[in-house]
């Protein structure tokens, strides 16, 4: 991509929120150290599950039921990576009729469906005249209880 | 190794803002307007084609724009600084040599080389940029900044280029600084237009060919430099660092007219506040205090007043009661009753690091309140803004801003992200 062989800084992503590094708990001790030591491990991050690329992830909140099937239900918080590419089967976020919706992509070539995961909804197909376009890729659900 | 310049600039950025979570708006006309629904601020290309003035007052377009169904917004800076920094992230991940000239634009140092083609890989950053962030860009290429700015507006205006120009070694080069006018020229203002047009020097292609000594004499060696920058020689490096800041603003019009001294009482406080929490974010102390007030803008000149009072502070400080007190000795000297106050800010300058400073004989040799303000911004900075303030802020703030349109904090609170359907469409 690039010629310029004398690159000065890389920079890499930066994280979004803290990671909680834990502290050793034992003192210093003469004796024989804590077995435990040896097993602290850092502690987890959901980012770091969640989010691959920070600065293309967006969260959408889901209003309707048409994804039930999918695991998708009525307020549940999407997680949505714009970089990704869009393909066979994907949920994705898209734009029909000017209003950003939840579907499953499904098709190939030039035939393509959007979807719903609920037996009560038609599949719309992807055409110019609907102004149909995918604005983002779905990577996870947040349903809280 | 020779290098040149690109200015990736978002199109219409905070139009484009509000767009990214309302596609319906794409196509229709969108305007932004500034603090307090002030200004026309920002303006979608439907707006302009319908003749609406950068800073135009709002109330004057108000019933035109009801007439001709044109989205209004109050500006959401909690959306706008999230898409920039997202851009700006994009941005470095492609390209290690960058300065974040603005919340909208930054200039990138490329590589010259012949077995690579610059414009398509700003074709690709550009498409990058929209795919990842869903803001659309201009980028100009030039071998200065001067001129990658004015490349930059090639590629914004003419649809031919799709968003990418390159004036960098182009045979159009002299045709597009002819069709520059001087006013559009980075760094040109109103008052060396004046000056420029007066010598007959109307668009940058004259202002190339000017003569050096009267450059010189008459628009000193800044416009010298910008002389140089207009013949491909590059004086303006890249600020990777960004400078320091020389002062520190904190001001708001009101949401309706303030009269009692009380009110003002109240907002001076809450302004000093809040910049002393930025000076104390940015590890600076203050040496001086300026706090001005004033009448509306547009109203009768009889019953307007504008007035503003600067004071040294007595050392360095980040102090948040000693600048409140300060500010409001100035209020004090500074009110007049029977006006109809519209605005008023606190202007911290005289900046310095902290701990950088000379011993004053008379500056107290406690640290003031240090652990105390510490104290302070963390449990603010955990529990919200304002959790814990200085008394007398007032909590019904009759001053608060206006902001009748704003759009959703929809990347900045869990309450407000954007919705999508999963219904009948």
């Amino acid at each position: 991509m690039k010629t310029d062989s004398s690159i000065a800084v890389i920079y890499g992503l930066e994280q979004k929120t803290n990671v909680i590094r834990p502290l050793f708990s034992c003192g210093v001790s003469a004796g024989f150290p804590s077995p435990a030591d040896d097993h602290v491990d850092r502690k987890l991050d959901l980012n770091e599950l969640l989010i691959q690329n920070p600065a293309a992830t967006f969260f959408v909140r889901v209003a309707g039921d048409s994804m039930t099937d999918a695991g998708i239900n009525h307020d549940d918080i999407l997680v949505v990576d714009r970089s990704l590419q869009a393909g066979h089967g994907k949920i994705v976020i898209a734009i029909i009729h000017g209003e950003l919706t939840v579907k499953r992509l499904m098709g190939r070539d030039s035939s393509w469906q959007l979807v719903a995961a609920n037996a009560a909804y038609p599949a719309v197909k992807i055409s110019e005249e609907a102004g149909c376009e995918v604005w983002g890729v779905v990577t996870s659900v947040i349903h809280q209880f | 190794m020779k290098k040149v310049f690109a200015l990736v600039d978002c199109n219409n950025f905070y139009v484009s803002c509000e767009r990214l979570f309302r596609p319906a708006l794409n196509i229709q006309p969108v305007v932004v307007l500034s603090n307090n629904d002030g200004c026309v601020i920002a303006r979608s290309n439907e707006a302009k084609a319908l003749g609406i003035p950068m800073g135009e007052p709002y109330f004057k377009i108000k019933a035109f724009a009801r007439r001709q169904n044109i989205h209004v917004f109050s500006s959401n800076y909690a959306l706008y600084g999230d898409l920039s920094a997202r851009v700006m992230d994009v941005l470095h991940q492609m390209e290690a040599e960058m300065e974040v000239y603005s919340i909208d634009e930054a200039f990138l140092s490329l590589p010259v080389s012949r077995n690579w083609n610059r414009i398509s890989y700003a074709a690709e950053l550009r498409e990058r940029i929209r795919k990842y962030v869903g803001i659309p860009v201009s980028i100009g290429i030039g071998p200065s900044k001067t001129l990658a700015k004015i490349a930059g507006r090639v590629a914004k205006k003419e649809g031919r280029y799709q968003g990418v120009f390159d004036l960098a070694d182009s045979s159009q080069m002299d045709d597009v600084l002819r069709q520059t006018e001087v006013n559009d020229v980075w760094g040109i203002g109103k008052r060396f237009t004046e000056k420029l047009g007066r010598q007959g020097i109307h668009n940058a292609l004259e202002l190339k060919r000017a003569n050096d000594a009267w450059i010189r004499k008459h628009l000193t060696v800044v416009g010298a430099r910008i002389v140089m920058e207009l013949n491909g020689i590059s004086c303006l490096p890249l600020e990777k660092a960004p400078a320091a800041k020389k002062s520190i603003v904190t001001s708001r019009s009101f949401g309706q007219p303030v009269t009692a001294l009380s009110d003002l009482r109240e907002a001076v406080i809450s302004f000093s506040s809040r910049a002393a929490v930025k000076l104390r974010e940015q590890n600076l102390e203050a040496g001086a205090l300026h706090l001005f007030l004033a009448t509306n803008r547009f109203g009768d000149q009889a019953v307007s007043y504008f007035n503003g009072q600067t004071v040294p502070l007595p050392h360095p400080t980040s102090d948040t009661s000693m600048l409140i007190t300060t500010a409001l000795r100035c209020l004090q000297s500074l009110y007049k009753a029977g006006y109809r106050y519209q605005k008023a800010g606190v202007l911290l300058s005289a900046l310095s690091p902290q701990g950088y400073k000379q011993q004053s004989l008379f500056a107290p040799t406690t640290e003031e309140n240090k652990p105390l303000m510490t104290a302070l911004d963390r449990i603010n900075d955990k529990w919200g803004q304002d959790t814990i303030r200085y008394g007398l802020t007032g909590a019904h703030k009759l001053w608060g801003m206006r902001q009748s349109y704003k759009s959703s904090a929809y990347t900045s609170s869990w309450q407000e992200l954007p919705l999508v359907k999963a219904s009948l469409v």
